[in-house]
């Protein structure tokens, strides 16, 4: 068969399915969906992996169409919803005219895609979006049934907590569907202990900031996508003696990042500053391995360096990729563009001069830097000041519509119905009792050996994570006031577990914490949340799980109304 | 040193390890769970069972290879999938459906029994099949009724407009909002729909017609402006079209305009002004004054943006009158709104000339600042200034390296250094 590809679905199936393994099944060929006519190949069936969107039906429909029914052999047509069917896009397809075309119709439930061994996502990029501009809680019922089939693998989790919203009804749909499937229990000892869900709008902020840890700055930049991330390839070429007159590649340099990978492991989720000293240690220490070889005197020792040279070869060339890459950063986190965005990112979350036009982003404004850039320090500003006083609102709305058109008040539109750029109601500011209360900014930050996971930020604490970590300990009885500031309601839940499933902790064994962000999660918080598992005495290990990895710039785009091109 | 070989752990989940073993790490091996289900399902799907009635789904695949131990609703038994008998409850019925079986909703005929089918779907979370009880609803009743029905049911209510924003049916979405008296969101929707019209006459009769629309009191003014700047830019697009074709217009001439002003932002237009028509009297369209006061431009972008256009043409004399004020006693005053520094990387990016630069730089208040622009700028004689306005004999002597020998900087410097 042939299978026809949603290319959005193409990453994530890419981390749980190679290619040889479709082709085992007798996937002779594989195609992007694109309207017009399907190419060509000798295949008695053509399936459709696609998203139940709207926009995906029409071209489809257009490729059925357009199908040659006279030619032979004839082809069946079969649709495969992930993750899942919809009645509205089935819908559709009838009133083109073509549901009848599909023999058959199926959906395959891909809910969370593990990304690596502590973090899964959804990979939903609208999730943010349909929860909280929309109110649409389709995104929220995947979760749902996602973390059932995760409680059907890894046991029932025993408790849970939640703040927000979408938690809340989460945690509703999760009781009401173990209730209705009373044949789900299970004997499986449960790994989980705690499954935490954050709504993202209890911590707008944290999304808004600049990264600074090394993963954290590569996505900023360069963007990863599914695990990989694509970068400009003059600083990889292989340099080679004697070839001077070669010519520089000119498609991207694609990597994969993840664990699997030892020297990325390491310094993934360190502070970028903290980078290139590991670096440096790291090319000391592979230039003396390959220097052993000159003592290998017998033939053991001979034969014990050749066996781990391939090991020896693959450091050296992940050292070599990271060194480049790290350079690339660092052109990047010198400028003085990096350098005066960050600090006036780091005056607002200090808490300094939130409340008026602030000069470097009208600067900014008026020299037409790009859009997402104002966007992302407004929306820190309002979320720093509990929303803008309504001349300052008003200033900023108002050049940003002259300055790049007036089209975008659909946008900004959007920013306030998120909570993220709106009018301070009340007259009060409850930033600063926030960021007090929790901690968020620390002034005495220590990049190199962090003690804290304002490390992250270089001195802000992910809101997020300082709620995870005051759960653990002392709990949120201590944070009750600053809780209620934040929105939608926290609550608790017990799971119950049958008898001698229930487990007592050994003196010294961790707890293990699902965390899931619902609406997006950084890799900065990704990297507090692995600190805070390795601390010493921390007690708790923590697991991720989301909707969607973003960034500020994802995430900001998701939010930005779809604008046709100038027609000139 | 030893290299380890097995599979590298990160040291967080390594007590993970044992109970964990279907998350391992590693491009090839990820959760068991999904592999082997695509292992199964999509090879019993088309492999010589093609016969099969079209609702047989995955799960039916999967319980014929005894896979066990997977989330409950994975193994139904067959029967389910049979439409026995027609007399499923509401409850029952969107229970079916959340489990993805087809089912006919047209028995349910009484507005009672449409509602009950609702809010049971609604209770069940399931977007999906909410939005194909809507669409049943909404095929099935009047539109008095719906609309009377969903402003009690937040939930259906945001579902339906997603459905009809998805689906393109302005007409019906709009006539919901005017219903529920969300007048600002009808403003704004109608409004998303001027993107869709090219033709340019046509979106200004558009947008005339939204600036009559419910917005609130701080947009209603930007929809306005939106408007009067395409009305405008039509006008000016017109005649400069028709001049530039004439061929008298000497700056038409030297500077070929690259693209339209149609739908640009305020901001590109104002520099277009600025640059073609800068000279021209208040009266006009085109006429950058004309635009900052119908628009209230506030001073610093018009400063700003204007610079940028004259020094784009090289127009020293109207930079400098752009930055020169005079007071009431007649004299004049070098100001700029935005800050000398920023007056001179305007100038430089457009490559004035040193002695244009030097004028500028010389009035940047921040010694360090000044200092900073006029070694990298070259402007010898602010530099020279400078240090002996601070007094450094050191820099002084040292900067002479970095002007030409025998040059009337180097004499200055010598004359300063002699003469304290």
């Amino acid at each position: 068969q042939a299978i026809v590809w949603d290319e959005y679905l193409t990453g994530p199936f890419g981390l749980i399915a190679q290619y040889s393994l479709l082709k085992e099944h007798e996937v002779e060929k594989m195609f992007t969906l694109k309207p017009g006519r399907l190419p060509q190949a000798d295949v008695k069936n053509v399936i459709f992996f696609v998203r139940p969107r709207l926009e995906l039906m029409d071209i489809i429909t257009d490729n059925v169409l357009r199908e040659d029914r006279g030619r032979s052999p004839q082809r069946d047509f079969h649709i495969l919803f992930v993750p899942r069917r919809s009645l509205l896009c089935e819908q559709w397809l009838k009133e083109q005219g073509v549901l009848g075309s599909f023999i058959h119709r199926e959906q395959y439930s891909l809910d969370l895609i593990p990304f690596d061994g502590d973090l899964l996502s959804m990979e939903s990029e609208s999730a943010f979006k349909e929860c909280y501009l929309e109110s649409d809680q389709t995104s929220l019922y995947h979760a749902a049934k996602g973390l059932m089939t995760l409680q059907a693998l890894y046991g029932t989790i025993p408790q849970i907590f939640g703040k927000g919203e979408c938690a809340r009804h989460v945690a509703n749909m999760m009781i009401r569907m173990k209730r209705e499937f009373p044949g789900s229990q299970n004997s499986i000892f449960p790994v989980f202990d705690t499954l935490l869900l954050l709504d993202r709008n209890v911590d707008l902020l944290t999304p808004l900031a600049t990264q600074l840890t090394y993963e954290g700055l590569i996505d900023e930049i360069y963007g990863i996508q599914n695990t990989y991330v694509k970068l400009p390839p003059e600083k990889f070429a292989p340099k080679k003696q004697g070839e001077g007159g070669k010519d520089l590649p000119t498609d991207p340099k694609k990597l994969q990042l993840n664990s699997a990978e030892e020297l990325y492991a390491e310094i993934r989720d360190k502070n970028f500053n903290a980078v290139g000293s590991v670096l440096s240690k790291k090319a000391k220490i592979i230039s003396a391995a390959f220097e052993e070889r000159h003592h290998a005197k017998t033939v053991g020792e001979i034969k014990q360096f050749v066996s781990q040279l391939p090991h020896m070869q693959a450091a050296r060339s992940s050292l070599a990729n990271h060194t480049s890459i790290a350079e690339l950063i660092k052109d990047i986190t010198t400028s003085e563009d990096f350098f005066d965005n960050l600090t006036v990112e780091q005056e607002f979350m200090s808490g300094i001069d939130t409340d008026k036009v602030n000069n470097y982003i009208e600067d900014c404004i008026a020299q037409k830097h790009p859009l997402i850039k104002i966007l992302r320090l407004v929306c820190l500003q309002s979320v720093c000041n509990s929303g803008l006083k309504q001349k300052v609102l008003d200033h900023y709305k108002r050049e940003i519509l002259q300055t790049y058109g007036y089209e975008h008040i659909l946008t900004l539109n959007n920013l306030e119905k998120a909570g993220l750029l709106k009018l301070q109601t009340g007259g009060r500011n409850n930033y600063p009792t926030i960021r007090k209360t929790l901690r968020l900014w620390m002034d005495d930050v220590n990049e190199q050996n962090p003690n804290d996971i304002s490390y992250v930020y270089s001195g802000y604490a992910p809101l997020s994570v300082r709620l995870a970590q005051l759960l653990a300990r002392p709990g949120w009885r201590s944070i009750e006031e600053v809780l209620k500031m934040l929105p939608g309601p926290h609550f608790e839940e017990r799971q119950q577990l049958p008898t001698g499933l229930q487990k007592k902790r050994q003196h010294g064994e961790n707890r293990v914490t699902l965390v899931f962000f619902l609406g997006g999660v950084t890799y900065a918080e990704i990297a507090a949340l692995r600190f805070l598992s390795q601390m010493e005495d921390g007690g708790t290990e923590y697991v991720i799980a989301t909707t969607k990895l973003i960034n500020g710039t994802t995430w900001m785009k998701s939010l930005m109304e779809k604008l046709e091109p100038a027609p000139f | 040193i030893s290299w380890s070989i097995k599979e590298t752990a990160s040291s967080s989940t390594s007590s993970l390890e044992g109970r964990d073993s279907s998350l391992q790490k590693g491009s090839s091996s990820y959760a068991a769970f999904p592999k082997q289900v695509s292992s199964y399902s999509l090879s019993s799907l088309f492999k010589g069972r093609n016969r099969l009635p079209s609702l047989q789904s995955l799960s039916d695949a999967l319980s014929d290879t005894g896979v066990k131990n997977y989330a409950p609703e994975l193994r139904r038994p067959k029967a389910e999938y049979k439409d026995y008998s027609n007399d499923w409850s509401p409850k029952d019925t969107v229970r079916r459906m959340q489990r993805g079986k087809v089912c006919s909703l047209e028995r349910f005929r009484s507005l009672q029994d449409k509602l009950v089918l609702l809010d049971e779907a609604v209770a069940g979370h399931d977007g999906n099949v909410i939005t194909a009880v809507l669409i049943f609803l909404k095929r099935t009743l009047r539109r008095e009724i719906l609309f009377r029905e969903l402003e009690v049911r937040q939930v259906a209510l945001c579902h339906l407009i997603h459905f009809l924003k998805e689906t393109g049916e302005q007409k019906f979405l709009l006539d919901l909002l005017r219903f529920l008296d969300r007048t600002e969101e009808v403003a704004l929707s109608q409004y998303r729909e001027h993107l869709n019209i090219q033709d340019v006459e046509k979106r200004r009769e558009f947008l005339k017609g939204c600036t009559g629309l419910p917005f609130s009191a701080e947009d209603i003014s930007h929809i306005q402006d939106h408007y009067t700047l395409l009305e405008r830019q039509i006008i000016i697009e017109a005649n400069d079209r028709h001049l530039e074709m004439a061929g008298q217009s000497e700056i038409f001439r030297k500077y070929p305009r690259k693209a339209s002003i149609l739908n640009m932002p305020l901001v590109t237009t104002l520099f277009y002004s600025c640059f073609y028509h800068y000279t021209e009297a208040e009266g006009t369209f085109s006429s950058p004054t004309n635009l900052k006061k119908t628009f209230k431009i506030p001073d610093k972008q018009y400063v700003l943006t204007a610079l940028a256009a004259r020094a784009k043409l090289r127009a020293w004399e109207d930079v400098d009158a752009l930055l020169t004020t005079k007071n009431w006693l007649g004299y004049t005053k070098k100001k700029a709104p935005i800050g000398f520094h920023r007056v001179v990387e305007i100038l430089q990016r457009n490559n004035a000339p040193v002695q244009v630069l030097q004028e500028y730089v010389r009035l940047v208040e921040d010694a360090e600042t000044r200092l900073n622009l006029a070694t990298k700028y070259k402007c010898h004689d602010v530099v020279i200034d400078t240090y002996r306005d601070l007094k450094d004999r050191i820099q002084l002597m040292a900067y002479k390296c970095k002007v030409e020998r025998g040059s009337a900087e180097e004499e200055k410097i010598n004359s300063i250094l002699s003469n304290t």
